[in-house]
């Protein structure tokens, strides 16, 4: 198969569709002022998109902001810098990554400056950090901050009262906020529409996602997923440009299923599946590249991660509902990964394991984040017993270069591997990964 | 009548004891007893009592507990109460408690309550969630909702439905309650010679784990004996403490601050015990109440959204007027995302109003007390200095 392996790395349809759809956001965000457009800033997680679009309002995302300065290696300057006006060394990576970037002249990761926002729309879900960023941004811009308190699962599951008091706020404080800052009427039928549009990219979405239980793995559902999320995670869910991208990208997934081909990496097409892993955790990102790598020079590709769930679990059956527009943005809000408590991540991940047949599950640690990070000590221990397959534990950053140690990471992913070997000579682990060009599963929709 | 030294030692041994003694023989002493947990920094402990129950502060180990397994369960970069919180679990010093209360304070509490329920299925394990949105017909509306699905489950705990009468009189006993704390915590801002601040301390941690008529009692009893204490006036100057709401500083630390030369004129510790900051109204409705006075009458901390900018931070500048304060000491536990992200915008306001302060962290087991001794005396020096000139 990989005869047919490009030498140089292609750019596919849908990366080049996806790079356009970023730098146009980019771009519509470094003009807003001048064509008098209102901004508003807001998380991932729980994200309100087709709101923010039914007022025409252009979407900052400063998580994205933090994560894309971290690839162009610029965000270790901006923790300094952050770190130098009082910031804990202690606390989240983005936040300070953010506020840095905000000091030294907010200019945006492609150079542009970014508008100062109209409004900060404080939709959260699963992580107290968030209210504090925006606590703390709040005092830079002095406009205006609309909170939507999003409850946590902490039983595993929504309750009506959950569902009620989100879809309250919304009735009451954020569309009536959103419409003073854009001077734009609520329509809920443009809601419906755009909701619409949103369900049908989330099943191609899926699609995606679970192509990666073929053997080999069309997909690396972790290095490859965090691109994959990107439309459907930030500005883009609900626009017919999204459902356009995951269309192109199912395109060229199904082609490599059908010529048993393994994911694309940077360095090329993988040549072989060895190991199949479940990753927890998000990545670090001043080291993407480095770190993606280190997988692939192993032949170890990741099957699931929960990352590419933090803004929403689709895979478990959720769709916006564009017949019941207000519940359904709660219901998707409720749902997000690290909103549900620690015994659902556990079934989640342990289902991911079998599912995707596995090798075992890889834990990125990260420092930053209380909201994943506490606990997973528990879940890796949890796994390994109910599964019976082995786990391990790497610590790395988000976007604080400091914090990524090349070697030792290394170096831990090798004692794992040589760690599955081992299970798998004792015939623990499931069989190693079907050689490429078996036949795709036939359960692929 | 009891004396200061008396009070001191029943606290200090309560304090002490790590298998909660006083817990397990209340729990002994009448069948069906039954003993709720729960973390900083407040939960309606009113909903317990009433149905029975007694609520049990735990706040972590100290600096007296050997932490083995806890460490197992948390990276480095996690702050110590989960893990010493842990280690009090599986080393069977908490196999008496048979509900835990997690209230929405921060990621690592909230993700604690799971754990709890993988680690410890048999016991009823509740992450406690309370609204960021003030509006009585929102947040409220949540809240009350909230707060009957808390009185079900403890209900089922208690095995008989917790009616509204009983929720009352616990409300009418926890006012008491709330209304000595603030009134040691006035008397120590008008006299606090007379009353140390490790002295309040162990008094307040008391009531963590004390019946609350008990406590009461206590509390009386100490106004009374710290009153007529003879105690000398020293030049040292007042200060607020903040930002140690979750993970407790070691009492050496609470000491250090005192012996370098500051009085503690108020203080966040303990947030729980003086959460609503006037009585909680009795008639009607006590579910209602309780969300009432959580929306509009209640302190303030990091693990509360400000949802406005002007507000912002005002509670310190205000205690730091209303107790005569000269500066403020910002002790966040290492590691503690909600206190240190609060901090910097807490240190604006207070520069804004020209109140000086320092800052630095500890951990519940820090035992090197050398560099804060040094920190706040030279902050006690700085501010007698400045208040000279
Ligand atoms: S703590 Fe984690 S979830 Fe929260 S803002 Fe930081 S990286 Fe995101
Ligand atoms: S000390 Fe801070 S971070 Fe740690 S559990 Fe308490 S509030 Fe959370």
């Amino acid at each position: 198969m990989n005869a047919r392996a490009p030498k140089e790395v292609v750019k596919e349809a849908s990366m080049l569709k996806q790079k356009e759809m970023i730098s146009g956001n980019y771009a519509k965000l470094a003009s807003a002022k001048e064509q008098g457009r209102k901004v508003v800033s807001t998380f991932v997680p729980g994200n309100l998109n087709e709101l923010i679009m039914c007022f025409d309002l252009v979407n900052n995302l400063p998580e994205i902001n933090a994560i894309q300065n971290g690839m162009r290696k610029k965000t270790g300057g901006y923790i300094m810098e952050a770190e130098k006006r009082g910031h804990s060394e202690d606390v989240c990576t983005y936040v300070k990554a953010d506020l840095g970037m905000i000091a030294k002249g907010n200019l945006g990761p492609d150079g542009h400056p970014l508008p100062a926002p109209d409004a900060l729309l404080l939709s959260y879900t699963g992580c107290f950090t968030f209210m504090k960023w925006f606590e703390l941004v709040r005092e830079q811009y002095k406009c205006e901050t609309l909170m939507l308190h999003v409850p946590y699962e902490g039983d595993g599951h929504a309750t009506k009262n959950m569902r009620d008091y989100i879809v309250k706020q919304l009735k009451e404080v954020i569309i009536p906020g959103l419409e003073r800052v854009s001077g734009v009427k609520f329509d809920i039928d443009r809601l419906r529409e755009i909701l619409r549009e949103s369900a049908k990219a989330e099943s191609h979405f899926v699609w995606v996602l679970q192509s990666a239980k073929n053997k080999p793995s069309p997909i690396d559902a972790y290095f490859g997923g965090v691109y994959y999320v990107g439309p459907i995670f930030t500005a883009f869910r609900g626009t017919p440009d999204a459902t356009e991208y995951y269309r192109l990208l199912r395109g060229e997934i199904e082609q490599r299923i059908a010529n048993g081909q393994g994911p694309i990496t940077p360095d090329g097409e993988m040549k072989e599946e060895k190991y199949r892993l479940v990753v927890e955790g998000p990545p670090n990102w001043t080291s993407f590249r480095d770190f993606w790598k280190m997988f692939y020079d192993e032949g170890a590709v990741v099957v699931a991660s929960t990352y590419t769930k933090v803004g929403g679990v689709y895979d478990l059956g959720f769709r916006h509902d564009p017949d019941h527009p207000l519940e359904s943005l709660a219901d998707y809000c409720l749902g997000c990964y690290t909103n549900r408590n620690l015994p659902s991540r556990i079934d989640l991940i342990e289902k991911y394991v079998n599912e995707y047949e596995a090798d075992g599950l890889l834990i990125n640690s990260i420092k930053s984040c209380n909201s994943f990070s506490a606990g997973q000590l528990l879940i890796l221990r949890e796994i390994e017993r109910r599964t019976g397959r082995p786990a391990a534990f790497i610590e790395t950053d988000l976007v604080d270069p400091r914090y990524f140690s090349p070697a030792n990471v290394k170096n831990r992913l090798e004692s794992y591997l040589q760690m599955i070997e081992q299970k798998r000579r004792s015939g623990i682990a499931p069989p190693a990964a079907a050689m490429p060009g078996a036949a795709p599963a036939a359960a692929m929709q | 009548m009891t004396t200061l030294r008396e009070i001191n030692e029943r606290c200090s041994a309560l304090y002490e004891d790590l298998n909660f003694g006083y817990a397990r023989e209340w729990k002994a002493a009448k069948p069906g007893r039954k003993v709720v947990g729960h973390m900083p920094f407040y939960v309606p402990r009113e909903i317990i009592h009433a149905g029975g129950g007694l609520p049990l502060g735990i706040f972590g180990g100290g600096d007296q507990l050997e932490v083995i397994h806890g460490d197992a369960y948390y990276q480095s970069y996690i702050c110590r109460i989960p893990r010493s919180t842990i280690e009090l679990a599986v080393t069977k010093r908490l196999d008496f408690v048979d509900g835990m209360l997690f209230p929405s304070i921060c990621d690592v509490v909230r993700n604690l309550s799971g754990m709890w329920k993988v680690m410890f299925p048999n016991v009823y394990a509740k992450y406690f969630d309370v609204p960021q949105n003030y509006r009585d017909d929102i947040g409220g509306t949540f809240y009350i909702n909230e707060l009957n699905e808390l009185r079900e489950g403890l209900g089922k705990l208690a095995g008989r439905r917790i009616s509204d009468d009983e929720i009352r009189a616990s409300i009418v006993l926890f006012n008491e309650n709330r209304r000595l704390v603030r009134e040691v915590y006035a008397f120590r801002a008008a006299q606090p010679w007379k009353a140390p601040a490790a002295d309040v301390y162990l008094l307040m941690r008391a009531g963590m784990t004390l019946a609350v008529e008990e406590h009461n009692r206590m509390l009386r009893e100490y106004l009374d004996a710290a009153d007529k204490a003879d105690a000398r006036k020293r030049d040292n100057c007042r200060i607020v403490v903040t930002g140690a709401f979750c993970e407790q500083p070691p009492l050496n630390l609470v000491k250090s601050i005192e012996l370098s030369g500051c009085y503690i004129v108020d203080d966040d510790f303990l947030l729980v015990n003086r959460w609503e900051q006037s009585d909680v109204a009795v008639e009607g409705d006590p579910l209602a109440n309780l969300a009432h006075a959580y929306l509009h009458n209640s302190a303030h901390t990091a693990a509360k959204y400000e949802d406005t900018e002007k507000e912002k931070g005002m509670w310190l500048v205000d205690s730091v007027r209303k107790n005569r304060a000269e500066g403020v000491i910002f002790a966040c536990p290492s590691f503690c995302d909600p206190a240190l992200l609060e901090r910097p915008m807490l240190q604006r306001v207070l520069a804004e109003h020209k109140i000086p302060f320092v800052a630095f962290k500890y951990a519940e087991n820090s035992g090197q007390m050398q560099p804060i001794r040094e920190q706040a005396g030279t902050f006690a020096d700085s501010i007698k200095l400045w208040s000279v000139q």
